[in-house]
């Protein structure tokens, strides 16, 4: 298969630099076709929400994942919670406080190949000034050029005191919050002979 | 169920146990979750408007099923006849009245549910048997059920006055058996109440 796509390329590739025949790089970050959404529990009904606005800085070689980096920074204020009361609502200083912390960020610290194009992503989430140690497995999926990282995690809001004062029972809106991500980044048209 | 009919013409002149039983129970659920839908739907957005949200939607469901309950029992046993000497327009408000309560008390839950739906917010009946969304989440919608499901409330509201001011004439100015034969503690025909 990838031999049949990639054949004349790859050829061609092996004559110039051969050892870095494989290093396509995926870095450069689709925000279009990217999206991170979340499933939260009120009263054991789950209600779908996303972010519409985030940004990542993904550096990924199929071939040297140990070697990846990856940054995500999301505008809290984006948020679609559900409806107009709970997108006004989360804002407040009760959950994101968004005057004070307009963003979330995570650093990813490590990747670890499990493998069939599975991978296992840790990093350090801030949101709301906390930060706490996050892993969430990754799976790649690479088109051509294009490479989408898809992965859901279950995100514990009162490790981020998200919901404080009276939000703060788990009875009415449970402290796990279903976590989906997609994030799409294509190889730079120069990526085969890069540094390194 | 009820206590013992003193004569055989008592007994057949009354509702059954189980249709006195069904009509309170459901006419005290309706009234209560109609007067929680009117309090909780101009509550800011706390944990408490969620609660009363949950619980007003698993009381509609509720009652729905029970109204279910109802009309096949209704169907299945003849309710005692309209007293003799009922002019025969008020026999056909009675009837048009019952028919609407009931196509109301079916159509108010089911407009609730379609609300939820459209709004994004799926019932889960007491927190364990999710319905199905019959409608994607549709602001526009939403907001238009809302308006149907508050309509037809203040429609059924109207109804259960004229059925009570109806139920409480025939008894205090009438004078007949209409209101003491779907009540659990009147074995008598009679109008006069201690």
């Amino acid at each position: 298969m990838k031999y049949r796509l990639f054949g004349p390329a790859f050829a061609g590739a092996l004559l110039s630099v051969a050892p870095a025949a494989h290093a396509i790089e995926f870095n450069q970050f689709q925000a279009g076709k990217s999206a991170l959404s979340f499933v939260s529990k009120q009263m054991n009904v789950p209600v779908e929400g996303q972010f519409k606005s985030f940004r990542s800085k993904i550096a990924f070689d199929p071939a040297k994942p140990a070697a990846a980096r990856a940054e995500l920074e999301i505008d809290l204020a984006s948020i679609d919670a559900g409806s107009k009361d709970a997108n006004d609502e989360v804002a407040g200083k009760a959950w994101f406080n968004t005057k004070e912390f307009p963003v979330a960020k995570f650093i990813a610290t490590s990747v670890k190949p499990l493998g069939s194009n599975r991978f296992e992503l840790a990093g350090k989430m801030t949101i709301k000034g906390r930060t706490q140690d996050l892993t969430t497995p990754v799976t790649l999926r690479q088109e051509g050029n294009s490479a989408s990282f898809e992965g859901s995690l279950v995100l514990k809001r009162a490790d981020y005191a998200l919901g404080e004062g009276m939000w703060a029972d788990f009875g009415t809106v449970a402290n796990e919050v279903q976590v989906k991500f997609r994030l799409v980044a294509t190889a730079a048209a120069a990526a085969t002979p890069t540094k390194k | 169920m009820s206590s013992l009919p003193t004569t055989t013409q008592a007994f057949s002149a009354r509702f059954t146990g189980v249709a006195i039983g069904l009509h309170w129970l459901i006419a005290v659920a309706i009234v209560g979750s109609f007067s929680v839908g009117l309090y909780m739907v101009d509550l800011p957005l706390s944990p408490q408007k969620l609660k009363l949200y949950s619980w007003h939607k698993w009381a509609g469901v509720t009652i729905f099923l029970f109204v279910m309950l109802r009309l096949v029992w209704r169907l299945s046993h003849r309710p005692p006849e309209m007293p003799a000497g009922m002019p025969a327009w008020q026999r056909k408000a009675a009837e048009a009245t019952h028919v609407m309560l009931y196509l109301l008390m079916l159509a108010v839950p089911l407009s609730g549910w379609l609300m939820s739906s459209a709004k994004g917010f799926q019932t889960v009946w007491f927190g364990v048997l999710p319905l199905p969304d019959l409608l994607d989440k549709n602001k526009e919608l939403g907001d238009l059920l809302q308006e149907v499901h508050e309509l037809l409330n203040f429609g059924m509201a109207a109804l259960v006055i004229a059925h009570l001011g109806a139920a409480l004439k025939h008894h205090f100015i009438d004078r007949d058996d209409v209101l003491a034969r779907m009540l659990p503690f009147l074995a008598r025909t009679t109008g006069d109440i201690k």
